[in-house]
């Protein structure tokens, strides 16, 4: 027994003293790879640990209106502004913005590609009734596709059988689609990283209405008394300073760009 | 001491889902020498024995052996028909009533030498209890009731299915107990062994005391037809 | 078959190269349930004992309930444990949510019982065994309690280390309370699920390997801890 104390004393023993902070962020951004670049930065030059918890938009709004996180950073403009509405943030600072893209099978049965707008894709699906994998988690991405398929003149509730929506993650939505040999609508980061492409293949991007903004929100400290306000204020300071935009313009998977930084600098 | 261990039973009935399987008994027994309960299957010759050792729920009337239940039941030892071994080695099943009642260690090392030797398993005392023999179990059983040095003990079919030898050897260790002074309650199904070991004898039939008496005067003429009837081999109901 | 091979290579490189995420992932996965379940094991094992032992009105009711919530969906308790904590919630000024605290408590409430219950089903067995004898020798509740433990280790081992089993290879209800956040709350399970979901099968499929040979290990470290396999077995 003294023994498996012991055991359990020596794991317990390493516990982390930097400053913390919780920032709530799509899985889109995560799946990037681009948290890894900014995260020791913002240690090595802020001395400030961010956790970050992956989790859908809709969570992450959760997450702020609860006080579970200091921040949240995700792409919703809509719901980000109700959030900032409802006395939940104190206000929404955009930071960058990456974009959306049609993903399918490379025999490209419904002929999406060459099309010249993301509503002719999309009508371009419905016609051909090819399977296409939704998130269906009511995330950012999720929210976009539906935005999509509505400007495109469909109702998503109405679609057939062949509108498969998953209820999980990119990558999961990425892996089914994979399996499925089916249509998606990926953010080109979680696409660019993803590792089991299958038979799949990138087939239409480039549609401004694509454009993915990501935004900073920082929860509000006098509904929340408890969060770290401060930490919240220095990530801002820090990720739409120089060195943050460097850091984003300059990330690259196989050579492509991903994120464009588009934040209005203060000074 | 003898005087004192001296049981009688006033009105004492046991009911198991609203049968009565013992009583009401009242009797006096003897206050020493061996004791020995037969009868058919199902008279209630274990009830009796727990009855006395104070274990049984009566739920109606009273055991007294004229000294305090608690006091009493300390002094008492009982083996039970399928010997309980615990799940540890020879010489900690002997040390464990030792331990319970506080005996200091080298006392109980002492003891569980003698015993161990008496019972012929000094050689096996590291030997986990559970892989004895059966008559090896039913020794250890015996030698760990013993081992407290009881007033009183009680013995369920202590030679059910055991081979000759180990009868014997059963049976010559309770004649050692009982020359030292210790009260002897036992119930057996052979009639044999009952003639070889008993001062008194004891015939229940359908939880009643049906028939006792001196051992000599009752194996030469049994008071009831009942008891006789059982003597002869036949089925008494 | 291709991507099982590419998990063994993977697994393979993790290990001899030592590499410091898995280490870190690994000791907090072990901290995490082995912290559960000695905070479990001090509840389930009494509690299974006593249960086993006392005869009370409630006492079917009891067990019947420990039976049921053995078969807790752990996303269910991650949920609720979520809820609770949450810093909207009841409990939220503690501030655990997303902490490895959050993690154990979630776990100690999926492992409880069922050691609880696996105690209950070995111990009542025991004592169906050694009652009598007991009885006899006027034992005291605590002498009697303390001799189906200490006779009973086995099976005691036994339940525990299926709750160990359960805790480490637990992922929805600690995904949820936990956070999976890097270097804080990110286990062997949901490093895999994370890795599942970006596709990277080769490393997920590595990690699980270390899981399984972690549970391993675990499992032949505590009985030689205990030295039961040299008591010889009954």
């Amino acid at each position: 027994m003294i023994r498996v104390f012991a055991f359990l004393a020596l794991i317990w023993g390493s516990t982390a003293t930097a400053e913390v902070m919780k920032m709530a962020v799509t899985t889109s951004f995560h799946n990037s790879g681009l948290s890894d670049v900014l995260l020791p930065a913002i240690a090595r030059d802020t001395g400030l640990e961010v956790q970050l918890l992956i989790v859908g938009t809709g969570q992450a709004l959760r997450l702020g209106e609860a006080g579970d996180v200091d921040a949240i950073l995700v792409h919703s403009k809509a719901a980000e502004e109700a959030f900032v509405a409802g006395g939940y943030g104190t206000h929404r600072r955009e930071i960058m913005y990456n974009d959306f893209v049609f993903i399918g099978p490379s025999t490209d049965d419904a002929a999406i590609a060459g099309q010249g707008s993301s509503t002719e894709v999309l009508t371009a699906i419905a016609r051909a009734e090819a399977a296409f994998v939704s998130r269906g988690d009511d995330s950012g991405t999720h929210k976009k596709e539906r935005a999509l398929w509505s400007d495109a003149g469909f109702d998503t509730d109405t679609l057939g059988d062949w509108y498969k929506a998953v209820g999980a993650g990119m990558g999961a939505s990425l892996n089914t689609a994979s399996s499925l040999n089916a249509y998606i609508l990926a953010d080109r980061a979680s696409w660019l990283n993803f590792g089991n492409k299958g038979d799949l293949t990138l087939l239409f991007a480039g549609d401004p209405v694509l454009f993915n903004q990501y935004a900073y929100l920082p929860v509000n400290p006098e509904r929340h008394p408890h969060v770290d306000s401060d930490g919240a204020t220095t990530l801002e300071d820090w990720l739409t300073s120089d060195a943050a935009k460097e850091l984003i313009n300059g990330y690259a998977i196989n050579g492509e760009k991903l994120f464009t930084f588009n934040a209005v600098q203060s000074d | 001491m003898v005087d004192v261990m001296r049981a009688t039973l006033h009105d004492a009935v046991v009911t198991r889902r609203g049968k009565a399987i013992l009583g009401p008994v009242s009797y006096q027994l003897p206050s020493e020498g061996c004791t020995i309960v037969i009868g058919p299957n199902g008279a209630g010759k274990t009830t009796l024995l727990k009855t006395l050792h104070g274990v049984e729920r009566l739920s109606q009337g009273r055991v007294d052996w004229g000294i305090p239940d608690e006091i009493a039941r300390q002094q008492q030892a009982y083996v039970f028909q399928s010997p309980i071994m615990l799940r540890r080695s020879v010489r900690q099943n002997l040390i464990f009533p030792l331990s319970l009642s506080g005996v200091s260690k080298a006392e109980a090392a002492e003891r569980v030498t003698y015993w161990a030797g008496k019972i012929g398993l000094a050689k096996m005392l590291d030997r986990p209890a559970p892989r004895l023999s059966g008559g090896e179990k039913q020794k250890l059983a015996l030698a760990r009731a013993l081992i407290r040095d009881p007033a009183v003990l009680f013995l369920d079919e202590p030679c059910a299915n055991l081979d000759g030898r180990s009868t014997r050897e059963i049976e010559s260790l309770l004649l050692d107990v009982q020359k030292s002074g210790t009260r002897v309650i036992m119930t057996t199904h052979d009639l044999g062994q009952a003639k070889r070991l008993a001062t008194d004898m004891l015939f229940l039939l359908n939880g009643r005391i049906n028939d006792h008496g001196p051992a000599d005067a009752f194996f030469a003429a049994p008071a009831s037809p009942e008891a006789r009837a059982f003597l002869n081999g036949d089925i008494v109901e | 078959m291709n991507d099982i091979w590419s998990g063994l290579q993977a697994a393979f490189w993790l290990l001899i190269t030592l590499d410091r995420d898995l280490i870190e992932i690994t000791l907090r996965s072990l901290q995490v349930s082995l912290s559960a379940l000695v905070i479990a094991s001090a509840i389930a094992l009494p509690l299974g004992t006593w249960l086993a032992i006392r005869r009370f009105r409630f006492r079917r009711a009891a067990i019947a309930a420990l039976n049921a919530l053995m078969g807790l969906p752990p996303v269910v308790v991650g949920l609720i444990v979520y809820l609770l904590l949450s810093r909207s919630g009841p409990f939220g000024v503690l501030g655990l949510l997303f902490t490895p605290t959050a993690m154990i408590i979630a776990q100690v409430i999926i492992i409880t019982p069922l050691i609880a219950s696996i105690t209950h089903q070995a111990m009542r067995e025991l004592w169906a065994e050694y009652h009598d004898l007991l009885i006899s020798l006027n034992t005291s509740n605590w002498q009697r309690i303390k001799t189906l433990i200490f006779d009973g280790r086995r099976a005691l081992l036994t339940a525990s280390l299926a709750g160990f089993g359960r805790a480490i290879g637990e992922v929805g209800a600690i995904m949820i309370v936990g956070g999976n956040i890097d270097n804080a709350t990110r286990v062997l399970t949901t490093a895999i699920a994370l890795e599942t979901g970006k596709g990277d099968f080769a490393l997920a499929l590595g990690l699980g390997f270390v899981l399984i040979a972690l549970a391993l290990v675990v499992n032949f470290a505590i009985h030689v801890l205990s030295r039961t396999e040299r008591d010889g077995r009954w």
